[in-house]
């Protein structure tokens, strides 16, 4: 009997029903959409702000500790402390490897640069994989290069490609002061020896890297005389923002228990991605660059709480839709309502009831919308970030518990007017 | 041996600020008594029958119904007594629109025990609507939606049948049919109570009360002319 009152209100009362349920869908979608693409925008978020280079740079520790201590970039225990070219491909194997996206060894040098058998004076080098593509030892086929964390530069000429050992890049106030060109041979000498490059590409990065020249990393090490040494590495990593526990784990990572420790580690903080890389790149301390890393999480929890605010005032203003739609339906039929009271129903059988309808047709308005919120979240996807958002499972556990407290939230005005409902008062005409 | 007492209301008065719609009721039914309880607009008819029905509580005064005092309930008993007790009939008949006239019976089932088609087609039966079960109230005369009524007030067995004007919507003809059921329904034991304006319906009674300004001014007792009036309304 309960289901058939249930189905014969639902269809008889199905203009008000469809409201309900289009105010669900509506909310619904809005919902599935937000948490989708708040739960997905991280990694594009992530993504989009690597085009402002690295966020991790890993230097010898000596190197670094001088810099902590001392400020001191150059000189010695600084420019003579060298990490080995072998291990930075180890960087991919690490826990979070898959979160690092690019990444590049980095050989700073100097040499005297000759340009028309003319002494331009000495001359800063930067040795790098412009390019670097490699199978790993996984059979995970790499593809990387300062080319992916100099996205801003702007070139004349062309890119050196990965084993173009003879041949460089100009910084663009170097090329432009000494009036080189795109195609000019320059000289270098370094440690006796000289060799001649042909300028392939001149850069502009608005930086001081202007005033240097781009070579390959085996260049840099031959003129330097320093075979598979690198002073550096440059990470571009994708994080998660940092919490209470990834500053107390960047602090001292032993000072967290080891519940604490594991989760740290299995979470991709900036710190967690420093420590791991730290076990791999030997005599190596990876720190990030805070300035990039800290607008990322700043973006990115911005970002989430905005969507957050839209879910929630989504979900409020459907609540409020129902809330007024639910207690006119009410209200409507409270002649109805009033006549089971008297027939012997308690007020738990009618709440029962009302509830029930509500329910099953926010149901149907939340199943709709959640399809269509996916729809709205890959048009988001599509729109912002030019790539689909992945669809978490949790959303549909979050949106119906969303939704079955919006329902009941919205529901409470109409089950107080119910509770207060007196037979008497609607069923003898007045 | 006297009749077993089902209901009686003992200094009952019901009072809305100042005014007293009921002001000191005393009044003993007994099992099987056929009553009607006649006034003008604004005498407490409804009232009482609201006290009586489970509906309200007095302001003053105990009602006992079926050897409990029922006045000091609080709602969820009233409405337990109620389901149990009493069979109601109004003159809107307030059937659900949506349900067809056996499903209305049904739900009167439902809230007392367990819905049984069977026998709720065995209710329209004994109204004369076995053949109109599967209509809706809109598709029924207004006779028929009040023998629908009926047989939703009998479903549970009642102690009491209490109507509120259950032929102020309808035609002669109607009336008559009515008010043979309710004979039938005396023959069978069933107690009966009936707040009415018409004074035909009043008069085929074994009893009538008057109400006025929430008083008892007559009690009549018309058990002399009990048979007389049935079988004259019967042959109107």
């Amino acid at each position: 009997m309960f289901w058939r009152m249930i189905i014969k209100t639902l269809i008889r009362q199905k203009s008000k029903m469809l409201m309900i349920a289009f105010t669900v869908v509506l909310g619904v979608s809005l919902s599935t959409a937000m948490m989708n693409v708040m739960l997905g925008v991280g990694d594009k978020v992530n993504r989009e702000l690597k085009v402002y280079g690295a966020n991790i740079t890993v230097r010898h520790k000596d190197a670094a500790l001088m810099s902590d201590l001392y400020g001191l970039t150059e000189g010695q225990g600084v420019n003579d402390k060298f990490l080995y070219e072998e291990d930075v491909l180890k960087l991919k194997s690490i826990f979070w490897g898959f979160n690092i996206l690019d990444f590049v060894p980095v050989l700073d040098g100097n040499a005297i640069l000759r340009f028309n058998q003319k002494v331009i004076g000495n001359a800063s080098l930067i040795g790098t994989w412009p390019e670097k593509n490699a199978v790993l030892s996984t059979g995970e086929e790499l593809h990387t290069g300062l080319k992916a964390l100099r996205t801003w530069w702007d070139i004349s000429g062309e890119w050196l490609n990965e084993d173009e050992n003879d041949a460089v890049m100009l910084g663009k106030n170097l090329a432009s002061q000494n009036n080189i060109h795109v195609g000019d041979a320059i000289t270098l000498t370094q440690n006796g020896i000289t060799k001649s490059f042909l300028v392939k590409g001149i850069f502009h990065d608005g930086g001081n890297s202007d005033e240097k020249i781009l070579m390959t990393l085996p260049a840099v090490q031959e003129l330097m005389n320093l075979p598979g040494k690198i002073a550096s590495i440059e990470v571009s990593a994708l994080t998660t923002p940092d919490n209470d526990l990834a500053r107390k784990a960047a602090q001292d990572p032993t000072s967290l228990s080891p519940d604490e420790y594991e989760t740290w580690y299995c979470t991709a903080y900036v710190s967690a991605i420093c420590h791991q890389i730290q076990e791999v790149i030997r005599d190596g301390v990876a720190k990030p660059v805070r300035q990039v890393a800290e607008s990322e999480g700043t973006i990115l929890n911005k970002t989430t709480l905005l969507m957050v605010l839209i879910t929630i005032l989504s979900s409020i203003g459907s609540a409020l839709a129902i809330s007024n739609l639910i207690t006119a339906s009410v209200i409507e039929r409270s002649q109805e309502l009033g006549l089971l009271k008297a027939l012997g129903a308690y007020n738990w059988h009618i709440a029962l009831l009302v509830l029930v309808e509500v329910m099953l047709t926010g149901l149907a308005g939340g199943v709709i919308g959640y399809f269509l919120g996916i729809g709205f979240a890959q048009i988001i996807g599509q729109t912002v970030f030019g790539s689909y958002i992945e669809i978490a499972r949790m959303v549909i556990l979050i949106v119906a518990v969303i939704l079955f407290f919006v329902t009941l939230v919205g529901s409470i005005p109409a089950i107080r007017y119910l509770m207060a409902l007196k037979p008497t008062e609607v069923l003898h005409g007045k | 041996m006297s009749a077993r007492k089902i209901l009686e209301l003992k200094n009952v008065s019901k009072i809305y600020g100042n005014l007293k719609a009921l002001a000191d009721i005393n009044l003993s039914v007994n099992a099987g008594d056929w009553l009607s309880i006649m006034g003008p607009s604004g005498s407490g008819k409804t009232t009482m029958i609201n006290i009586i029905g489970c509906m309200d509580t007095p302001s003053v005064g105990s009602v006992i119904l079926d050897d409990v005092d029922i006045s000091k309930e609080n709602a969820a008993s009233l409405t337990r007594i109620r389901r149990d007790k009493i069979g109601l009939i109004f003159q809107q008949f307030h059937l659900i629109s949506y349900l067809t006239a056996v499903e209305n019976v049904m739900v009167a089932q439902y809230y007392h025990s367990m819905p049984d088609e069977a026998e709720a087609m065995e209710a329209l039966d004994k109204v004369g609507l076995a053949d109109r079960a599967r209509h809706l109230p809109a598709q029924l005369s207004g006779g028929e939606q009040q023998r629908v009524c009926i047989a939703r007030a009998l479903i549970n067995s009642p102690q009491i049948l209490l109507g509120d004007e259950p032929t102020g919507n309808l035609d002669e003809e109607n009336e008559g049919i009515v008010v043979d059921i309710f004979r039938r329904l005396h023959d069978e034991g069933v107690t009966i109570i009936i707040v009415t304006h018409d004074p035909e319906v009043g008069d085929v009674a074994q009893r009538k009360i008057i109400l006025e300004h929430g008083k008892i001014v007559d009690d009549i007792d018309q058990s002399a002319t009990f048979g007389e009036a049935l079988k004259l309304k019967h042959n109107n």
